[in-house]
């Protein structure tokens, strides 16, 4: 079996039996959180709550009163850089277009890929900086399990696969585009078996929270 | 085989002048990327080379490979080059048929017994060897009968080198590479559907002169030629970088020339000299003309995912999946949910009040 047959499979079924794990996981772990439910409130509410729940979601990622230093320094600069870097890495490369538009048909304009390239590298920069703070700080360190290490892992993976295909370092591309969207598939899989599914919890914790406010009249 | 002219006296013969000659020397070492010091060696040892025997054999092929070496450009001093060889057995170009041709192979096998090239394109059939024959004799066979003899094989295009067309899918007869079956004779394969003339006569140079095959890549391939994707070697590249893609073949980014990778084109891995040394005399690629790369030098590229699907995209249909996948999620999620929501109303319901009295009774124990 050669790299070319191996990088066919997982441009196919790889991608397939990804995808459809990845489906599935979510699947469970939203239903559950919604059909739980929520009990009943008795009092009468000061409106719907819905706007508040939108604001808060937007609010909750703004420092409070527009001071970043009331939030722990390191972790607000190199956590908004990572996730950001992410954010433009994964959603304005043009070939990560063409995925989303071979499987839901949406597409969007492109970034150059310089312009993507230096996003990759500050993702990178930022990721490996969070992980010596989360080595070095006694607190995050007694925080810190196993879990925490492993969805670095799976989310730096794919970053520097893709710089390294795209800068033909090391290995010859058709390995390195193999490895990145392998890795990609293992993080898929993983995904919602992971805390890695805060990218969607986090807006629906925030959104019932800013709810809640919002239906007693308080601000959050 | 003394009594031959040797290659030089051959070209001499057809008008090839000795700069003619020499230039083309100096082209074949920097194309097989070997030291400009290297290109006297070469013309000398082509000078001297008597005509080594080569034996073709064509099995489940469409005699693409035979045009483009034979009939591309001519006449050039790669053409000529070809000419030269002492090609004993091609049931295409020889004029002998029959029995006659047979014997002819034989004649050579026994002549040159141990010496001789092995040319194979086209693939095998292994599913049943009716599929293919030539003069009765199965393509399994006769592959066996020759390469037993052979000092080494070029499996020339796609077909014979990794199974090309006839192996895609369901592949039907069963077609396998010439390395599926040969594993005891050095094998270079010479991919692409078909392959660039000038490969073909660059590894015969090669052979010719240092006695021994080029350097190969994981595939066989000589790294002289394979060593470099069409993408990085692309002109259309500065494209791809600002990100400016042709979106259809006939829209203003086509027109202006922009990269073809949303169109399909598979140039970031496939290997190949097209950019460089280019088609039909040298006058352009098929990215020069328009239309993306289809990737023919690599292992299963007519079951790539689609021609005209970009590499980034799924190769096969990944909807049945998906949809799998989130239905049964979407089951078990229920389930459980409704699970937890029973559990939940059961521990409501079992939950016992305290009472005013229950702590009555607690405070007179």
């Amino acid at each position: 079996m050669n790299i070319e047959a191996v990088l066919l499979w997982i441009r196919g079924p790889g991608l397939g039996l990804a995808l459809g794990i990845f489906l599935f996981g979510m699947a469970i772990k939203l239903l559950e959180i919604f059909l739980l439910g929520r009990k009943k409130n008795l009092a009468a509410v000061r409106s719907s709550g819905v706007a508040a729940g939108f604001r808060t979601i937007l609010s909750r990622s703004l420092p409070p009163d527009g001071n970043i230093l009331r939030r722990p320094r390191f972790t607000f600069i190199f956590g908004y850089a990572f996730h950001i870097g992410l954010f433009v890495v994964m959603f304005f490369l043009a070939p990560h277009i063409e995925v989303s538009h071979a499987l839901l048909g949406l597409s969007w304009p492109a970034l150059p890929t310089p312009v993507v390239d230096v996003f990759t590298i500050i993702s990178i920069i930022a990721m490996m900086a969070l992980l010596w703070h989360r080595l070095t700080s006694p607190l995050l360190k007694y925080l810190t399990t196993p879990q925490d290490y492993l969805v670095w892992a799976l989310t730096f993976a794919p970053l520097l696969s893709g710089y390294m295909a795209y800068h033909h370092l090391l290995l010859p591309y058709t390995w390195l585009l193999s490895i990145h969207i392998g890795s990609v598939e293992l993080l898929l899989i993983l995904f919602p078996f992971t805390k890695l599914t805060h990218a969607f919890t986090l807006f629906i914790a925030r959104w019932y929270t800013g709810m809640m406010a919002g239906q007693k009249g308080v601000q959050s | 085989m003394k009594n031959d002219p040797s290659l030089l006296e051959v070209l001499r013969q057809q008008g090839v002048s000795r700069r003619g000659f020499l230039k083309f020397c100096a082209a074949t070492a920097s194309l097989m990327a070997l030291p400009p010091g290297m290109a006297p060696v070469i013309a000398k040892a082509l000078e001297q080379a008597h005509r080594p025997s080569v034996i073709w054999l064509s099995f489940q092929e469409c005699t693409g490979c035979t045009e483009s070496l034979t009939r591309s450009h001519a006449p050039t001093i790669e053409g000529l080059i070809f000419d030269a060889i002492s090609l004993d057995y091609h049931h295409t170009l020889q004029a002998a048929s029959g029995s006659a041709a047979e014997e002819a192979r034989m004649a050579a096998m026994k002549a040159n017994k141990g010496e001789y090239l092995l040319v194979v394109d086209g693939s095998i059939p292994t599913a049943d060897p009716g599929y293919s024959t030539i003069a009765g004799i199965s393509n399994l066979e006769m592959l066996r009968e020759v390469a037993a003899d052979a000092a080494a094989i070029i499996a020339v295009g796609t077909c014979a080198a990794f199974g090309g067309l006839p192996h895609a899918k369901p592949n039907p007869t069963g077609a396998v590479a010439v390395s599926d079956i040969i594993t005891d004779k050095p094998i270079i394969n010479v991919s692409g559907c078909p392959p660039i003339p000038v490969v073909i006569t660059g590894v015969l140079a090669h052979f010719l002169t240092f006695g021994t095959l080029p350097k190969l890549d994981h595939l066989g391939r000589p790294l002289a030629f394979y060593g470099n994707n069409i993408h990085d070697r692309c002109y259309r590249r500065p494209f791809y970088e600002r990100g400016q893609f042709a979106e259809s073949f006939d829209d203003e980014g086509a027109k202006k020339g922009w990269c073809l990778y949303k169109l399909g084109c598979k140039g970031p891995v496939t290997y190949n000299a097209c950019a460089t040394t280019k088609w039909n005399n040298g006058t352009s690629f098929p990215i020069e003309s328009g239309h993306g790369c289809l990737g023919c030098s690599e292992p299963n590229f007519w079951d790539l995912g689609g021609f005209y699907n970009a590499l980034s995209e799924p190769s096969v249909n990944t909807g049945n999946a998906a949809a799998f996948g989130l239905v049964a999620g979407a089951a078990v999620g229920a389930a459980s949910g409704i699970m937890a929501r029973k559990e939940k109303d059961n521990t409501s319901h079992a939950h016992q009040k305290v009472t005013v009295n229950d702590l009555k009774r607690g405070e007179s124990q």
